[in-house]
């Protein structure tokens, strides 16, 4: 059995912020395999919860009139893998969710609580970076949309205020259409593993010449981090062999990687640099070696 | 603490439970009988708790038991009908997949929405390792599992063919 102290069941996103005011100590508790595995293992802080379930206004998967794509942040990852609009606009995104745990994770796990968990290492990250990927966030009176990228505080914590609820993800039509995009999760095995470095890509190019570059990894800092200074660094540049090498370069400059049990730091450097190679030549469509 | 009632339907029987909220849907699931699902690692590592919520497999360790309300809750033991054993479970004996026996409710329950899910399509070994990557075997090694699923999806593309 479970510790939990109190329960309260929200049956839509009103509820849930209301019930969050009336009792702030909660936490919110979505597919429970984040919170649940913690109360397992006797975590006291996770004791008491705000129910938000399987909550429909959470799950919807849309396009907009004007192109924008919603996620809802209660969407699982089956839900996403499985939605043709996903799959027509953003496959990138898929790529992270089935990189996600095994089946029955992806069954229960939403994007929403991969995202407010804060784990450096969370495998829709990276691909909602590199999409320019919005957080809605809905509190007792106020509404915000916050990019991803500066969602993400410090490890294991998120810019979602006290009462504030994460509903959905908006990505723009600038941000995915014509992009070619890619994500790869490097870990010590192909399923049921935390990633080791996770690297997203999308680009678009002109003429043969770069002319837009996002590039976003998780675990190669506190927190899933954009490569800011590189995606500067190279527009406007022809697309070859040196413009990779160009990247291979100055892509540790933006990132921070360190030592963990799981991998040391200087080999997360070198998976940093192959991953950087493998993502651009598949997005900016080049083959042989660099 | 809070009991609440909960009126779902447990392999087509349709039942009302009365669910402690703090009990997870194994916890409901083995108080009632249904001792098929086997709860090992408690943290969805291993997949011995399998069973499938409308269709769809999950670790029944970390689902809620009151998240059961208005569901459908399928579990090991209600593929057996009539004593006839399913196709899936039929595959895992002849392929030899069973040894402990342990993990095999929880696989069986994998494969069983794996097979369902990719009804008709040709699936490939990679693919059917993926699909049940949830769920450990410490015995087979795993190869007499793929072997197993791969006669279910044989059996299928049969089944299918004959009904064109």
């Amino acid at each position: 059995m479970f510790d939990v102290a109190s329960y309260h069941k929200a049956n839509s996103i009103t509820e849930a912020i209301a019930l969050l005011g009336q009792y702030p100590s909660s936490n919110l508790i979505a597919g429970g395999t984040d919170i649940l595995v913690r109360l397992h293992e006797g975590n006291q802080d996770y004791q008491h919860l705000v129910d938000i379930h399987n909550i429909a206004e959470l799950k919807k998967i849309e396009r907009l009139q004007d192109g924008t794509i919603t996620i809802g942040s209660g969407a699982t990852f089956s839900e996403i893998i499985d939605s043709p609009v996903i799959r027509e606009t953003l496959p990138v995104l898929i790529e992270g969710a089935e990189s996600i745990g095994g089946p029955q994770v992806r069954n229960a796990a939403t994007i929403g609580g991969n995202i407010c968990n804060g784990a450096p290492s969370a495998d829709s990250a990276a691909p909602l970076l590199v999409l320019n990927a919005h957080a809605e966030l809905i509190g007792p009176d106020t509404k915000r949309l916050v990019p991803v990228e500066n969602f993400y505080l410090k490890p294991g914590q998120v810019d979602c205020k006290p009462g504030e609820i994460l509903t959905c993800f908006q990505i723009i039509p600038a941000d995915y259409q014509n992009q070619s995009a890619k994500y790869i999760k490097y870990a010590m095995r192909d399923a049921m593993d935390i990633a080791t470095i996770g690297c997203a890509g999308s680009c678009l190019q002109e003429n043969g010449k770069i002319t837009e570059l996002r590039l976003a990894y998780t675990v190669a800092g506190p927190t899933p981090l954009r490569c800011r200074t590189t995606e500067k660094a190279v527009l406007g540049m022809t697309v070859n062999e040196a413009l990779i090498k160009k990247i291979k370069h100055l892509v540790l400059h933006d990132l921070m990687p360190r030592d963990s049990w799981r991998a040391g730091k200087d080999f997360r450097e070198h998976i940093i640099i192959v991953l950087a190679e493998r993502i651009l030549k598949e997005i900016l469509n080049i083959k042989g070696s660099v | 603490m809070t009991v609440e009632n909960i009126n779902c339907t447990i392999n087509g029987k349709t039942v009302s439970l009365l669910v402690d909220i703090r009990q997870s849907l194994a916890d409901v699931l083995r108080d009632n009988g249904y001792t098929g699902i086997k709860e090992s690692c408690g943290v969805g590592e291993c997949g011995a708790c399998t069973v499938l919520v409308d269709g769809k497999a999950v670790d029944a360790c970390l689902q809620l038991g009151i998240w059961a309300d208005e569901r459908e809750i399928r579990t090991v033991e209600g593929e057996t009908k009539k004593g006839k054993l399913s196709t899936v479970q039929q595959a895992y004996l002849d392929a030899g997949a069973v040894q402990c026996g342990f993990c095999t409710p929880g696989l069986v329950m994998s494969t069983t929405a794996f097979v369902e899910k990719h009804q008709g399509q040709k699936v490939s070994r990679d693919k059917i390792r993926k699909g049940h990557a949830g769920n450990l075997c410490r015995c087979t090694g795993y190869e007499t599992i793929v072997r197993a699923v791969e006669k279910c999806m044989d059996i299928q593309g049969d089944t299918d063919k004959n009904h064109q």
